[in-house]
C-alpha cells in the first residue's frame, strides 16, 4: 500500500478520515507528506519543540514516557495530537517497533486542516474523549 | 552554445570490473560525492547515461532559468565559505579555483542563472576538480551477491558489468509522474510541454500547484488565452509559510493575477477525468471543498503532478520506497534500510526527513543542500568503510563559544539545511573538545553516546530563525532554543550569556 490513490481509498476506512468525500480524502492526500521510519526510528521525542501530528498508515510503535513503555500503537492510530493543539513540546517518545508509514501534519497546518475539515475534529474529539475516559477508569 | 565532447576523443576512464564505490549519475549530487571519495582517496568508479555532465540541468527547468540564487557580490566574497550562504548553485571544494563557480558563470542580469549557465557551471567544475566519469555509460540492472566477505553489488550496465560493496544511486528525481486519472494519457507532462509559442491563445489547464505547475503558468502567461490551475489541497506560497516548502516568489505572478482576477484560475480539486470532445478536452473537476462537480473545456491539460525517482530494479533486491516520488527509504546516513550498501546521494536524498520541527524539511532536493550531504556521505564511507581516519581537531574550552556563534552566523552547512544538520562538538575527560565536523542532527541525538553539543539553525515557520543548541551531559539531553535576531547575527552578548548557560552542564561556556 503505497501509491497515492491506495492511500486515499486506505484512508476511507478509517474513523478518522471515514466521514471525508473522496475529493476531500485527495486533498488529505496531497497536502499531508508520507513519512516512514525503520525499526527503532524515534517518530516523537519527549520535550522536544515543533513535533508534527502523525497518522500510522503501517506498522507498529511504542510510547515512552521518560524511558518506560506506556502503550503501543499501530495501524489507524494517531499522536502528536496534544503538541499540535496546545503548542507544547509531546510529553512522551513515540519510538518505530517494525517498519512503520505514517501520514504527517505539519504543526502550522493543524489549526486551518481541522477548521476545513471539521469532520476530522469531531473524529479526534471522540477519540480523545476514549482515552481520557479510559485513563480516568484506570485511576478509579 | 555548443557542448563539449566528453566522452568521443579520450580513453574513457572506470571500464567494467571491480571497484570498492560504484557511482552511479553525473548530476550534482554524483559529482560532489565523488569529488569527496577522491579527497580520501577511495578508490570508486563513476558511471553515467549522459554524454556529458550535469544531470536534470542539460535539460531543465522548462524556461531555462533556475529558481535558485546565486549573488555574486554577497558578503564573503567567491571562495570563500560564508559566500556559499548565498551561492546555491556551486559545488563544493577546498580548491580555490574550484569554488563558488556558479558565480563566474553569471553575466549580471539575474541572479538565477540560466540553466546553460548552470550546465556550464556543473562541467567546469568537473574539469577542475579533475573528476573522470564514464559518460555513455548506461546503468541496466543489478544483482546481489553472497560471498565470505559480505554483500556483493553487479551493476550490469551498457558497457559491461561494475561489482562494488558499496553503490551510491545520485540518478535523481526525474522521470515524469502521472496520478491514475482516467483520461491521462490526454494530457502532456511538465517534461514534455514543448516551447511556449505552441499554447499561443489557448485554454489551458495545469494539474498541480507546486513549483512546477507555476513555473508552467509563469511561462505561459503572455501566450495562453487562459490558464486554469487545480489539485486537491490548497496553493502554499513560499512567501506566506515562511520556507520553501511553498512555491518560490520567481513563479507567484500567476497566483497574483489570478487573485487580482486577471484570468487565470486556481482551483482546489480532485480531478476526477479528462475526455475528448471534437479538437477540445473536457476535464471534470470535484471540488475538495464543496464536492461540487464542475466540467471546464480546454485545448490542452498539461499534468505538473511531479516526478519520481529511477531505480530500475532495486526494489526487487529488497530496497523499500515510499511517497509519490517512490523515494527509497534511507537512514539518517543516506544508506537504504533494507538493503545495506545502497546509498544515495543528489535530490533522492530529500527521503530523509530529519526532525522536519514545526514541519521544515530539510533542503536535500535542492543542490545547496544536497551537496553537503554528498561530502558528509563521502566522509562517512571513508571512515566506516575505509577505516580512513578523520581528523577531530581540538578546541580550547573557552574557544566553544565564539567558535559555535561564529558556526551559527556564517556557517553556509547550518543556513542551507535548517534544523537538519549540525556542527557537533565531543566533549570526553581524555580526548577534551572535539570538533566532529557536520553531521545530521539525528545522528548526534540518536547514535553519539559521548557527551557534547550539537548547534543547528532552526526555524518555525513564523519567519523566525534562531540557533538551537543540544546538549548531552551525563547522556542527558536538552534543547536551548537561542534568541532570535533581525540582522541575523548571532554574535551578540546575550547569545554569549545564552549559549555559555546551556553549555554549563558540560563544564564549559
Amino acid at each position: 500500500m503505497s501509491s497515492r490513490s491506495e492511500i486515499v481509498s486506505d484512508l476511507a476506512r478509517f474513523a478518522l478520515f471515514a466521514d471525508l468525500t473522496e475529493a476531500q480524502r485527495e486533498g488529505v492526500v496531497d497536502q499531508l507528506a508520507v513519512a516512514v521510519f525503520a525499526a527503532d526510528d524515534k517518530i516523537l521525542r519527549q520535550g522536544f519543540r515543533g513535533a508534527g501530528f502523525y497518522f500510522v498508515l503501517e506498522g507498529e510503535c511504542t510510547v515512552h514516557v521518560d524511558g518506560a513503555e506506556r502503550a503501543r500503537l499501530g495501524r489507524g492510530d494517531f499522536f502528536g495530537e496534544v503538541s499540535v493543539l496546545i503548542g507544547d513540546p509531546p510529553t512522551a517518545d513515540v519510538i518505530a517497533l517494525t517498519d512503520v508509514r505514517c501520514l504527517v501534519l505539519d504543526p502550522a497546518d493543524a489549526e486551518p486542516f481541522l477548521l476545513a475539515h471539521p469532520q476530522v475534529m469531531f473524529r479526534m474529539l471522540q477519540a480523545q474523549a476514549r482515552r481520557l475516559r479510559d485513563s480516568n477508569r484506570r485511576r478509579a | 552554445m555548443a557542448r563539449p565532447s566528453f566522452h568521443a576523443s579520450a580513453t574513457r576512464p572506470y571500464p567494467p570490473g571491480e571497484y570498492p564505490v560504484v557511482v552511479v549519475g553525473s548530476g550534482p549530487g554524483g559529482l560532489q560525492l565523488a569529488y569527496g571519495l577522491n579527497r580520501y582517496g577511495i578508490r570508486h568508479a563513476v558511471i553515467s547515461a549522459d554524454p556529458g555532465p550535469g544531470g536534470m540541468f542539460r535539460r531543465w527547468p522548462l524556461f531555462q532559468r533556475l529558481l535558485s540564487w546565486t549573488k555574486p557580490h554577497a558578503a564573503g566574497g567567491p571562495g570563500s565559505r560564508p559566500f556559499e550562504r548565498c551561492d546555491w548553485n556551486s559545488l563544493i571544494a577546498e580548491e580555490p579555483e574550484a569554488r563558488s563557480l556558479a558565480a563566474r558563470h553569471l553575466d549580471g542580469t539575474s541572479h538565477y542563472p540560466t540553466r546553460a549557465a548552470m550546465e556550464a557551471n556543473l562541467a567546469a567544475f568537473a574539469e577542475r576538480t579533475g573528476l573522470a566519469v564514464r559518460y555513455g555509460c548506461r546503468w541496466l540492472q543489478t544483482r546481489r551477491e553472497e560471498d565470505a566477505d559480505g554483500a556483493r553489488f553487479v551493476l550490469e550496465t551498457s558497457d559491461g558489468d561494475y561489482a562494488c560493496r558499496d553503490a551510491v544511486f545520485a540518478v535523481g528525481v526525474a522521470d515524469p509522474w502521472n496520478p491514475d486519472i482516467p483520461g491521462i494519457e490526454l494530457a502532456r507532462h511538465y517534461a514534455d510541454v514543448g516551447p511556449a509559442e505552441r499554447y499561443a491563445d489557448r485554454r489551458v489547464v495545469i494539474l498541480g500547484k507546486q513549483n512546477s505547475g507555476f513555473e508552467i503558468a509563469s511561462g505561459l502567461l503572455p501566450w495562453a488565452r487562459s490558464i486554469l490551475l487545480s489539485s486537491p489541497s490548497p496553493a502554499r506560497l513560499s512567501v506566506v509559510v515562511n520556507s520553501l516548502v511553498g512555491v518560490r516568489a520567481r513563479y507567484i505572478l500567476p497566483y497574483e493575477d489570478y487573485v487580482l482576477g486577471g484570468g487565470v484560475g486556481v482551483l482546489d480539486a480532485a480531478t476526477e477525468r479528462i475526455e475528448r470532445r471534437g479538437d477540445a478536452l473536457v476535464v471534470h473537476f470535484r471540488m475538495t471543498g464543496s464536492n461540487d462537480a464542475v466540467a471546464v473545456e480546454v485545448d490542452d491539460v498539461i499534468s505538473a503532478t511531479g516526478f519520481t525517482t529511477p531505480l530500475r530494479d532495486l526494489p526487487k533486491l529488497g530496497l523499500t520506497t515510499f511517497g509519490q516520488s517512490g523515494l527509497p527509504a534511507q537512514t539518517r546516513w543516506w544508506e537504504s534500510t533494507t538493503v545495506p550498501g545502497l546509498h544515495f546521494a543528489g535530490t533522492i536524498t530529500q527521503g530523509v526527513r530529519g526532525l522536519a520541527k514545526f514541519g521544515i524539511p530539510p533542503n536535500s532536493g535542492a543542490v545547496q543542500g544536497h551537496r553537503y550531504n554528498a561530502l558528509i556521505l563521502a566522509r562517512r564511507l571513508a571512515s566506516k568503510r575505509f577505516g580512513i581516519e578523520i581528523p577531530h581537531p581540538r578546541l580550547a574550552p573557552d574557544a566553544v563559544v565564539p567558535f559555535l556563534l561564529d558556526e551559527a552566523t556564517r556557517g553556509p552547512e547550518l543556513w542551507h539545511q535548517k534544523g537538519f544538520l549540525a556542527r557537533v562538538l565531543t566533549v570526553g575527560a581524555d580526548e577534551g573538545i572535539r570538533d566532529a565536523g557536520i553531521i545530521p542532527l539525528a545522528a548526534f541525538l540518536d547514535e553519539e553516546e559521548r557527551d557534547g553539543i550539537a548547534l543547528v539553525l532552526e526555524a518555525d515557520g513564523s519567519g523566525a530563525m534562531y540557533p538551537v543548541a543540544y546538549v548531552r551531559a551525563g547522556g542527558h539531553l536538552t534543547e536551548t532554543p537561542l534568541p532570535p535576531d533581525a540582522m541575523l547575527n548571532y554574535e551578540s552578548g546575550a547569545h554569549r550569556r545564552a549559549l555559555g548557560a546551556a553549555l554549563q552542564p558540560l563544564g564549559i561556556g
